[in-house]
C-alpha cells in the first residue's frame, strides 16, 4: 500500500535520511522504531511531502506521490497523527473532529463523528470542552479521532505514546489494534519499542537515517541487538 | 515588602524625568530670525517633577496597588461572569447588531452634520477593521501594512474618476477587486512567513505602496494628491447645488425640495452604512463556511492544518485577498467622502489604528470590533482639546486594556456548527 524506495531527505544541506526503503502492505500494522533523532519523524513527514524526498520514490496505493503537494497527499487516503498531538487547543473536541473531516460532506462527518465517539467514549463526554484543557491522553485520543474523521485507508502515527501514563498507553495501543480490525492500515512510529513491536505484524529499526533491521514484530522482539538497544537489555 | 522595588522605582522615576523634561521643559521660541531655547514655565517643571514622584510611588507600591485593583470587582465587572450559552449569546448578538443598525439608520436625521460626517468615518473604520479582523483575528496573520489596500481602493476611484470620469458606483467594485488583487499578489511572497517576519514584510509592503503613490507624481500627483473626486450619485441624481455631469439630474430639484448640503453628507453616510452592514454579513457568512474554519485551523496550528489536507497557500491567500477586498471598499468610500486624497492619508499610523481596533475589539469578534471602532474614532474627537496628546491617550488606553482585559473587549466565541444526524 505504501512503498518507500531508497528515499533520501535533506534539511537544507544536511541529509537526514540516507536511502530508506520501507514497505507497508494493506491491512498490516507496521512499526518503525528508533532512538531520538534517528529520523523517524522525518521519514513520516517525507511520506506527507513536507519536506519532499530529494531522491528515491514514495508510492501510495500504486501512485507515485513523491512530488505531490502535502495538501493533495493528505486528501488521498492517508491521515497522520502528528508528533506531539497538535490538536487545535482553542477549539472544542467536536470542532477539532469537524476539522478532521474538512473535505467530507456533512452526513459523512456526522457518521465518522459517531464512530469516533464509539471508539473513544471519553471524547463524547468532553464533546464541548476546549481541546487545550484536556489531559495528554485525551488529547492523543482526539488527535487519533481527528485523523480518522477523513476516513483514511491508512493512518500514520508519530509516537502516540509520548509522555503518557502506562495505563493510557495501553488504551491507545488497544485502539490501534482495533483500527486494523476495521481494515485501516497502520504505520506506527514509536520509541516505546516493546509495545509497538508486540502489536506489529512487521517492524523496521531506523538508526541515524538508515534502516538497520527489518523483520516480523515477534522476531525483532527476540533479536538480541534490538533487546540491547531498545528494550533495555 | 516595597523595599525590593526601590531600585526599580528609582530607575522608573529617572526615566520619566529624562524622557519628559527635555520634551516638555524646553520650548523653541523664534526671536526675529533666530530660534532660541527657552525654559518652560515653572508650572510645567513642577508638573514633570510631580509625574516623576507619582511614577516612583506607584512603582514602589506596585504590588499592593495592583493587588487591590485585582480584588476590586468594580474594575472588571465581567471578570467572574460565566460565559453565556452559545445559542443565547448568538441570539443576543444578532439582536444587538440589529438594534445598532436601526439606531444607525435614525442617526443622520437627529444628529448634526458634523456628527453624521464623523459617523461616516466610524463606518469606514468598521469596514477596515472587519476586513483586517479576517486576516489577523481569524487567520492569525499579523498584517501591519493593511492600509496599503485601503490606499489602493481610494486611489483606484480617484484615478479612474480623474482620467476616465468613472463614477462612484463603477469604481466601488473595481476598487475592491483591485485591492483584492493586491492582497493576492502580496500573499505570494509572504506565504512562508509567520509572526514577526510576516509583520515586518507586510509593514514594508504598506510603505512601498505609499512611497510609490508619493513618487509617481505624473500619475498620482505625488504629495499633492488628487482632488475633485466626485460624490456618489443616486440613480443619476447629483447632490451638489448645480449638476456637474451631463445627463444627470439634481436631487433637490427632482424632489422639489430646497437645496441643502446636508443631503450629500447623509447620503454618503447611508452608503457607508449599507456597505458596512454588507461587510459584516458577508464576513459572518464566510466564518461559517469551510474557508472560515480553514482560517481558524491555520491560526490554531499550521502543521496540524496541513496534516488535514488544507493547503496553506490557498488558506493564507484567501484570507489576504478577502481582507484586502473590504479595505478596497472602505478606500473608495473614503475617497468619495474626502473628495481629495493624498499619500498622507495612508501612513503606517493608519494601519496601527486599524490593528488597535481589532486587538481592542477582541481578535475575531465582530461585535467587539464594531464597538472598538466607535471608541477609537470618537474618543479623540471628543477630546479635541487634548488632540496633541491623542497618541499619548491612545497608548495609555492600550496599556490599560492589556492590564484590564488582555483578551479584548469581547473575545471571539466561535460560531458553532451543529450537525444534524441524518436518517
Ligand atoms: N526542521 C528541521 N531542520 C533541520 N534539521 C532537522 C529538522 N527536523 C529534524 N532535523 C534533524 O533530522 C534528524 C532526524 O530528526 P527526526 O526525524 O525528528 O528524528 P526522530 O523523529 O527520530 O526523533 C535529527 O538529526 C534532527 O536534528
Ligand atoms: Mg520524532
Amino acid at each position: 500500500m505504501l512503498v518507500l524506495e531508497d528515499v533520501h531527505t535533506h534539511y537544507g544541506k544536511i541529509e537526514a535520511l540516507h536511502g530508506v526503503s520501507v514497505e507497508v502492505n494493506k491491512g498490516e500494522i507496521v512499526s518503525l522504531i528508533g532512538a531520538n533523532g534517528a529520523g523517524k519523524t522525518t521519514l513520516l513527514m517525507t511520506v506527507c511531502g513536507n519536506p519532499q524526498a530529494t531522491s528515491g520514490r514514495v508510492i501510495f496505493q500504486g501512485r507515485d506521490i513523491t512530488r505531490d503537494m502535502t495538501s493533495n497527499i493528505m486528501r488521498s487516503g492517508i491521515a497522520i497523527v502528528p508528533e506531539g498531538r497538535r490538536v487545535f487547543s482553542g477549539l472544542t473536541v467536536e470542532e477539532n473532529l469537524h476539522m478532521g473531516g474538512f473535505f467530507n460532506t456533512k452526513s459523512e462527518i456526522s457518521k465518522s463523528q459517531a464512530h469516533v465517539y464509539e471508539l473513544f467514549p471519553r471524547l463524547k463526554e468532553r464533546e464541548h470542552q476546549r481541546a487545550g484543557t484536556m489531559s495528554g491522553g485525551e488529547q492523543q485520543m482526539l488527535a487519533i479521532g481527528r485523523a480518522l474523521m477523513s476516513k483514511p485507508n491508512m493512518i500514520i502515527l508519530d509516537e502516540p505514546s509520548l509522555g503518557l501514563a502506562p495505563l493510557v498507553i495501553k488504551q491507545i495501543f488497544e485502539i490501534i489494534g482495533k483500527l486494523r480490525e476495521e481494515g485501516i492500515t497502520v504505520f506506527l512510529v514509536e520509541q516505546n519499542a516493546h509495545q509497538a513491536l508486540n502489536l506489529a505484524d512487521r517492524g523496521y529499526v531506523l538508526e541515524t537515517g538508515r534502516i538497520r533491521l527489518h523483520d516480523t514484530g515477534k522476531n525483532l522482539l527476540a533479536n538480541p541487538d534490538v533487546q540491547n538497544a531498545y528494550l533495555g537489555g | 515588602m516595597a523595599a525590593h522595588n526601590l531600585k526599580h522605582a528609582l530607575f522608573c522615576a529617572i526615566v520619566t524625568l529624562v524622557i519628559s523634561y527635555p520634551i516638555l521643559g524646553f520650548n523653541l521660541e523664534s526671536q526675529g530670525t533666530s530660534v532660541i531655547l527657552e525654559g518652560a514655565k515653572t508650572s510645567t517643571v513642577i508638573g514633570v517633577l510631580l509625574a516623576a514622584v507619582i511614577v516612583f510611588l506607584f512603582q514602589l507600591f506596585r504590588d499592593n496597588v495592583m493587588g487591590s485593583l485585582r480584588q476590586l470587582p468594580a474594575v472588571n465587572p465581567l471578570a467572574n461572569r460565566k460565559p453565556m450559552e452559545q445559542s443565547r449569546r448568538l441570539k443576543l448578538e444578532s439582536a444587538l447588531l440589529t438594534l445598532m443598525v436601526i439606531g444607525a439608520l435614525i442617526w443622520p436625521f437627529i444628529a448634526s452634520r458634523g456628527a453624521v460626517d464623523l459617523a461616516t468615518l466610524v463606518l469606514i473604520y468598521i469596514m477596515l477593521a472587519l476586513g483586517l479582523n479576517v486576516v489577523v483575528g481569524l487567520a492569525g496573520l499579523l498584517d501591519l501594512g493593511y492600509v496599503a489596500f485601503y490606499a489602493v481602493g481610494a486611489y483606484t476611484f480617484a484615478l479612474l474618476s480623474q482620467y476616465y470620469g468613472v463614477s462612484f458606483w463603477f469604481a466601488l467594485p473595481i476598487g475592491a477587486l483591485l485591492a483584492a488583487l493586491f492582497g493576492l499578489v502580496l500573499g505570494f511572497p509572504v506565504l512562508r512567513l509567520r509572526g514577526d517576519y510576516l509583520a515586518i514584510v507586510t509593514l514594508g509592503f504598506g510603505e512601498i505602496i505609499r512611497i510609490l503613490l508619493n513618487n509617481m507624481t505624473s500619475l498620482t500627483g505625488g504629495p499633492n494628491g488628487i482632488g475633485g473626486i466626485p460624490d456618489p450619485t443616486l440613480f443619476g441624481m447629483e447632490f451638489g447645488r448645480r449638476v456637474k455631469e451631463e445627463g444627470n439630474t439634481s436631487f433637490h430639484e427632482t424632489f422639489g425640495i430646497a437645496y441643502s448640503s446636508e443631503h450629500k453628507v447623509i447620503f454618503l453616510y447611508l452608503i457607508a452604512l449599507v456597505l458596512a452592514v454588507i461587510t459584516a454579513i458577508a464576513i459572518r457568512r464566510l466564518m461559517r463556511m469551510p474557508v472560515g474554519r480553514a482560517w481558524e485551523a491555520l491560526r490554531e496550528d499550521e502543521i496540524a492544518a496541513k496534516s488535514l489536507g488544507l493547503s496553506r497557500t490557498a488558506v493564507k491567500l484567501s484570507a489576504f485577498t478577502i481582507g484586502a477586498f473590504f479595505a478596497g471598499f472602505a478606500g473608495t468610500v473614503f475617497a468619495s467622502k474626502q473628495g481629495f486624497i493624498s499619500p498622507e492619508s495612508f501612513v503606517f499610523l493608519e494601519s496601527a489604528i486599524i490593528l488597535a481596533i481589532v486587538v481592542l475589539g477582541g481578535m475575531g469578534s465582530q461585535m467587539g470590533v464594531i464597538l472598538a471602532a466607535i471608541a477609537v474614532t470618537i474618543l479623540p474627537e471628543l477630546a479635541r482639546e487634548f488632540s496633541e496628546y491623542r497618541m499619548l491617550i491612545f497608548g495609555a488606553a492600550m496599556v490599560l486594556m492589556m492590564v484590564w482585559r488582555p483578551q479584548g473587549l469581547m473575545p471571539m466565541r466561535r460560531i458553532h456548527i451543529e450537525l444534524k444526524p441524518q436518517e
